[in-house]
């Protein structure tokens, strides 16, 4: 069984707790690859990150996206959405095709 | 290109030609795995683009909520009451194979047996915002999942079309065309010998022939 987490500052995840996801509040650019990390060998399948931390984390996703698990995917937090999440998903088409056709 | 690093010998031509009935082979084989990834990669990946269009909203507007509820409770009142969930996840994640790609599958799986069970306070000193907050949270929630999956496999199988797509490169570009130009060299080469000897033979015969004729004539 694997567990899911919610990474961020803390306005941005604490609501997931309620969903029952592990919440962790990091704004730190070292803290937050440590605890990806971690999350990675407790067995965490999915990791949910706001798109601010994701920002500062880049190389570490990078690294992740191309294991199997756990997936991390970046969420708009509350300070707005940066559009780095589709970028992320646009960038794959581009990887993939040679251009961004869709 | 001149292919000089090959022996021009028969032997070498049989091996040539074999290996680029194989290279053929394989090209048409990663060729025809590429197609089908990219079908469906795009497949995906508009899923995966609808999917986040709609988590991003229903995370935004459960964000509102929060901060609606925060601004009605005061942030400390919201916090404690989040802070004994009363629901659990965990996923169970397994594979499918798409292609020899390995894509995750996530199943979720919530402690309580009611999924709707997620409000961890009593409902006498919140405020109603952060029911909605939470509620429109757990609505998402199940596309969120799904997004995860469907991220995670376009990454991927966009590294694996890279891959493959590199590979039919190769073969098509570089390894074909040199086997085909070493397999060219060869026959070319072997075709050259044939004829020398040949001349050689035909030389020889002349000679022959003439040094019978003179030593006749010289009889006489």
């Amino acid at each position: 069984m694997y567990k899911m987490a919610a990474i961020g500052d803390r306005a941005s995840v604490y609501g997931f707790a309620a969903l029952g996801l592990d919440t962790y509040f990091v704004t730190e650019a070292d803290e937050a690859k440590k605890l990806i990390r971690r999350l990675e060998n407790d067995g965490a399948a999915v990791i949910y990150i706001t798109e601010q931390l994701a920002e500062l984390v880049k190389d570490e996703l990078a690294r992740i996206s191309e294991a199997p698990l756990p997936a991390v995917i970046p969420i708009p937090g509350v300070y707005g959405n940066t559009g780095m999440g589709m970028k992320a998903v646009n960038e794959s088409v581009i990887k993939a095709v040679g251009s961004d056709i869709v | 290109m001149p292919a000089t690093n090959v022996n021009p010998t028969r032997m070498e031509l049989t091996r040539l030609k074999k290996k680029l009935v194989t290279a053929r082979r394989g090209h048409k084989l990663l060729k025809d795995k590429r197609d089908e990834l990219m079908r469906r990669f795009l497949e995906l990946v508009k899923e995966n683009k609808e999917l986040r269009l709609k988590v991003e909203k229903g995370i935004a507007e459960a964000n509102r909520g929060f901060a609606l509820a925060e601004a009605v409770m005061g942030s400390e009142a919201v916090k404690t009451a989040l802070l004994a969930p009363k629901q659990s996840v965990s996923v169970d994640a397994s594979s499918k194979n798409v292609m020899s790609v390995n894509v995750p599958v996530f199943d979720y799986k919530t402690r309580t047996a009611d999924k709707s069970d997620i409000f961890s306070y009593g409902y006498v000193s919140t405020s109603a915002d952060l029911d909605t907050a939470v509620s429109s949270l757990a609505k998402v929630f199940p596309d969120m999942l799904r997004l995860a999956e469907v991220e995670k496999s376009c990454a991927l199988m966009a590294a694996e079309i890279e891959k493959t797509r590199r590979r039919v490169n190769a073969l098509e570009h570089v390894m074909i065309p040199d086997y085909t130009e070493k397999i060219h060299y060869i026959t070319m080469k072997l075709d050259e010998n044939e004829r020398s000897t040949q001349i050689r033979l035909l030389k020889v015969k002349d000679m022959v022939i003439k040094k019978n004729y003179d030593a006749k004539h010289a009889q006489k």
